[in-house]
């Protein structure tokens, strides 16, 4: 990574605002708001580096925050695509045809689940119940769900967000 | 003070005293085992569940049976409570459950293990496991980890009990720069980019460690443990947290590893700092007390160490057992 | 029509503004309970209301508010669980979606009976749009005086924070979500110490549903008693359930709790049948943790009686022949669906799902996903079934938490009701090594003899 590991003034004004929330001393409580932060301001993951810098700002050990990192699934800990195509794959979902779905991006994007598209704009990930059984299938990319997806809508989200070339990301 | 009756054999002991500590106070085979549980180290227990018992009577207060199988290790008595461990099938059972979990992404290469012979899981496996396994399924495997210069991780063989990083909070200056990562059946311990630990007391690690998954780089092991003669031996430590009161295991003059002194349930009596661990390898460093006398349930001593061949029997026995289930796996 | 009180106003534009909001009635409890109320005198009312927790539980509401310790000098918390992960269930979602206030509303009677002078909210972090509904209008409820200092002009002062989780079903159980509060890895603790006694920061903690705590403006608005004569017997008042699966109209419905499961499936204004007209199959009553149930048991009971939509209804037969209402999570599979994928699904789910602390639910949920695979994916031999009932036995009440339970009652459940349905696929794997086979020929799901 060529960026150095500080956060924007900007940013660190909204971390301090997260610290603030918990009483005297329980500044790691923001830790996990403070990683999502982190993973939005560094390319959409958490390298080592970046997780050193959070444990040094909220004055913790380096391995407090590998452990919590590495127990999180939304946190990545190697690169991934810019848009993170998060396809959820639990029963009620796969009634409704969310396999179909998951199979329609493998061949359209010509990658397996977890790998990351030639040109580096989409991985494929699937992932647990999100929360959307009633719109399935369903998938999440950054903070927007896209739901009742058939293939046709599947398609347009792709060329969408393929027309904007914006990173996904949660906050 | 609370009256409570474990396997029929009633005992008095202090308010606030874990059903685990109160069998232990009397000893015997109403101990249940216990491979997470240290009572040295703050906020063990509870996790590998080995040592579940049945609460069939809560206490004379309130006589109604505890509705599932508690953990000994971190259940306190009441004054009248009833309890049974091997006396219920029901905990036997649930025992064997525990020990096949346990075993199923367990490597079994105790043929090639340090710990053979002193492994809390081999003795485990080996009084309450079943005969063969059922999990035909690929088991987990994992590189093999330097902790620092000294000490050496074989994740494949860890039980995720946490003893280790307990120890790495409370007894090595709470510098700990290595902790469990990961989620479920991926958990491990790791410093996730290898550092190294510099803590004078990291070492104790290698003793809290129930099987062999943290062992000491610094042991020279041509020889299973059984092979060679553990003597108590102190020397003057200088530094002050370390009371310098070891086992050196000792073939003729040489001194092959050294550890804390256990006690009866694998416990050390006092921790002890790394440069009697991994410095001192010289009969001249330490005046010997004499044989220790390990008084404990392990496949070695359940026999006693000095009677070499039984010893030797159990373990191959245990080996061929085990080697018969990775053909079968 | 049954009464609504939760989704009352959902139809009612700009509901999720705190002007509408208030227009409808919105903040008049919470006025009514601080300005003229006792903290003891509110938790009597939820007491006499008969609410019971609605995030899976079923634990009573104001019974568990009572546990506080109050001797404490530490501060109390309440914290709100909106970390809703049960597969099937999306209720909470949509409540705090359409109407944040009415949870705000919620945090501030419920705080104030407890004393809590600071409260969070912790809502899985996939809800991130979620949370940003949320921050706003807690922002709108901070400008208006409805949070933070003097509310009401009396001297009761009350922070709300929302925090955000990052993926873990795990920080839905109330002590790994204390643990996940704090900053750590949602490991669950062991108990006692229960978080009433020690939770947030070893202080005094309530952990209750969105639901549980959405549900308490009402109660102070209609009275306990009022609330009490909603549903039957213990299982008083009006409950979000969440319909997804084969049916016609998925999405989140309020019912008054003892309506049948048969109007709740069949009914327009509720799931509208079953899609296509197709014969129905199976159904999941309160998310995935809970069993399984067949046709012939999912709209009466074993003994013949109409099967209700209630705590008792539901779980009458234990779990022979019976369910659980759990977290209103509500799934139906028609005859197309394949139990045995559906099953291997939810393993998977738990596999990935366990925090690992505690050997039993660390392997063996992740053994059973493996069997379960090979099975589904025509590698199965006759004796994995029994070896997954065995598993599922040894994890069983030998765990930490729930979480073991949790992924041994669906493959227990699946194996009790659709034994024939496994050997299929053991007996047929040319049948089943296409992935999509769901239209393989339709199983009668085997009777159950003298329950
Ligand atoms: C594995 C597991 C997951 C849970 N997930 C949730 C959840 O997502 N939301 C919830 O409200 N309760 C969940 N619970 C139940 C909580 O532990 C707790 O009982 C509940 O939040 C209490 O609130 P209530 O009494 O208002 O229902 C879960 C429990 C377990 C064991
Ligand atoms: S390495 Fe040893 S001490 Fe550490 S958790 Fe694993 S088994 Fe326990
Ligand atoms: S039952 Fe599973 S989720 Fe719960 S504590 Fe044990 S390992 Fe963790
Ligand atoms: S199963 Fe996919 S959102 Fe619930
Ligand atoms: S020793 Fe009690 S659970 Fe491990």
């Amino acid at each position: 990574m060529s960026k150095e590991i500080v956060f924007s003034a900007e940013t660190l004004a909204v971390v301090n605002k997260l610290i603030k929330r918990y009483p005297e001393g329980r500044q790691k409580s923001a830790l996990l708001p403070v990683l999502h932060v982190a993973q939005a301001e560094f390319d959409g993951w958490l390298s080592s580096d970046v997780m050193d810098y959070v444990a040094s700002i909220l004055e913790i050990k380096p391995i407090e925050v590998y452990e919590v990192a590495s127990f999180y699934s939304m946190y990545n800990l190697k690169p991934v695509g810019k848009c993170l195509l998060e396809v959820c794959q639990t029963g009620p979902c796969m009634l409704n045809g969310a396999d179909d779905l998951v199979a329609h991006f493998e061949k359209k994007l010509n990658i397996k689940v977890g790998e990351t598209s030639e040109d580096g704009m989409f991985t494929l990930k699937t992932v647990e119940c999100l929360g959307s059984c009633g719109t399935a299938p369903m998938l999440q990319c950054g903070a927007d769900y896209h739901e009742n997806l058939d293939e046709t809508k599947a398609d347009a989200l792709i060329e969408k967000l393929r027309a904007e070339n914006k990173r996904s990301r949660y906050c | 003070m609370a009256k409570v009756t474990i396997d029929g054999v009633e005992m008095e002991v202090p308010d606030g005293t874990t059903i685990l500590n109160a069998a232990r106070s009397v000893g015997g085979d109403i101990v249940p085992p216990a491979m997470c549980y240290y009572s040295k180290l703050e906020g063990s227990g509870g996790k590998c569940r080995t040592c579940l018992v049945k609460v069939s009577q809560g206490s004379t207060n309130d006589p109604r049976p505890m509705p599932k199988l508690v953990p000994s290790c971190r259940t306190t008595v009441m004054d009248g409570m009833v309890v049974e461990n091997i006396t219920s099938p029901e905990v036997l059972e649930a025992r064997k459950g525990v020990v096949e979990f346990l075993l199923i992404n367990h490597p079994l290469d105790c043929p090639i293990c340090d710990q053979a012979g002193e492994c809390d899981l081999q003795n485990l496996g080996y009084k309450h496991g079943a005969a063969a396994t059922r999990y035909e399924e690929e088991r987990r495997t994992y590189k093999k980890i330097d902790i620092g210069d000294k000490i050496k991780l074989h994740m494949d063989r860890c039980i995720l009990c946490y003893r280790c990083t307990y120890v790495a909070d409370q007894v090595a200056d709470g510098d700990r720069c290595h902790g469990i990562i990961n989620r479920g059946d991926h958990a491990e311990i790791s410093t996730y980019i290898e550092k190294a630990i510099d803590s004078d007391f990291s070492g104790n690690m290698i003793d809290v460690c129930p099987v062999g998954a943290l062992t000491d780089k610094t042991a020279r092991f041509g020889s299973r443990v059984w092979f060679t003669k553990p003597m108590d031996a102190h020397r003057d430590c200088d530094n002050p947290k370390c009371s310098g009161k070891v086992v050196v295991w000792q073939k003729g003059e040489d001194i092959l590893r050294v550890t804390g002194r256990k006690d009866a349930y694998h416990e050390v009596d006092e921790f002890i700092c790394n440069t009697c661990r991994f410095e001192k390898k010289k009969a001249s460093d330490w005046v010997i007390e004499g044989p220790r006398h390990i008084n404990n349930k392990s496949v070695i001593s359940a026999n006693h160490y000095e009677h070499l061949k039984d010893i030797k029997e159990d373990v191959e026995k245990y080996q061929r057992q085990v080697a018969s289930n990775i053909n079968k796996a | 029509m049954g009464r609504k009180l939760l989704l009352e106003h959902i139809n009612v534009p700009g509901i999720e503004t705190l002007e509408v909001y208030r227009k409808m009635g919105g903040y008049s409890a919470a006025e009514k309970a601080i300005k003229t109320m006792q903290p003891d005198d509110i938790t009597e009312e939820v007491k006499k209301s008969g609410l019971r927790g609605r995030g899976g539980a079923g634990f009573p509401a104001g019974m568990k508010w009572s546990f506080i310790d109050k001797k404490s000098e530490k501060p109390r918390y309440l914290v709100c669980n909106a970390d809703e992960s049960e597969p099937g269930t999306f209720k909470d979602r949509y409540l705090m979606e359409k109407i944040p206030h009415s949870l705000i509303e919620g945090m501030l009677v419920s705080s104030f009976a407890l004393g809590a002078k600071t409260s969070y909210i912790y809502i899985r972090g996939e809800y991130f749009y979620v949370l940003r509904i949320l921050e706003k209008a807690i922002e709108e409820a901070y400008a208006a005086g409805l949070l933070g200092k003097n509310i009401f002009g009396t001297d009761y002062s009350l922070d709300v924070h929302v925090q955000i989780g990052a993926g873990a079903y795990i920080c839905g159980e109330e002590t790994a979500l204390l643990e996940s509060l704090e900053g750590k890895r949602g490991n669950p603790r062991m108990k006692p110490p229960f978080p009433a006694i020690s939770g947030l920061y070893a202080s005094p903690t309530v952990v209750n549903n969105v639901e549980t705590i959405a549900a308490v403006p009402h109660i102070i608005n209609i009275t306990g008693d009022e609330y009490a004569k909603i549903g039957v017997g213990r299982s008083t008042g009006t409950k979000l359930i969440s319909a997804s699966g084969h049916i016609n109209k998925p999405g989140t419905y309020e019912i008054e709790l003892g309506l049948t499961v048969e109007e709740f499936i069949y009914s327009d204004e509720y799931c509208g049948g079953i899609k296509g007209g197709r014969k129905i199959k199976a159904m999941i009553a309160g998310g995935s943790s809970v069993p399984i149930l067949p046709a012939h048991l999912i709209t009466k009971t074993a003994n013949g009686e109409d099967r209700l939509m209630t705590y008792e209804s539901l779980s009458d037969g234990g779990f022979v022949s019976g369910t659980m209402l759990g977290s209103g999570g509500f799934v139906i599979m028609d005859e197309t669906a394949c139990i045995v994928r559906h099953t291997w699904t939810l393993a998977r789910f738990y596999h990935h799902e366990s925090c690992g602390q505690c050997s039993p639910c660390r392997e063996g949920t992740g053994w059973m996903e493996k069997v379960l695979h090979r099975i589904e994916h025509g590698h199965g031999s006759m004796k994995d079934i029994d070896l997954l009932v065995d598993i599922a036995k040894k994890i069983e009440g030998n765990t930490i938490c729930p979480l073991g339970d949790a992924s041994a009652w669906p493959i227990a459940s699946a194996i009790r009701h659709f034994r024939e349905e496994f050997e299929y696929h053991i007996l047929h794997p040319e049948k089943v090594k296409d992935p999509k086979h769901f239209a393989h020929e339709p199983f009668v799901s085997s009777k159950l003899e003298n329950v």
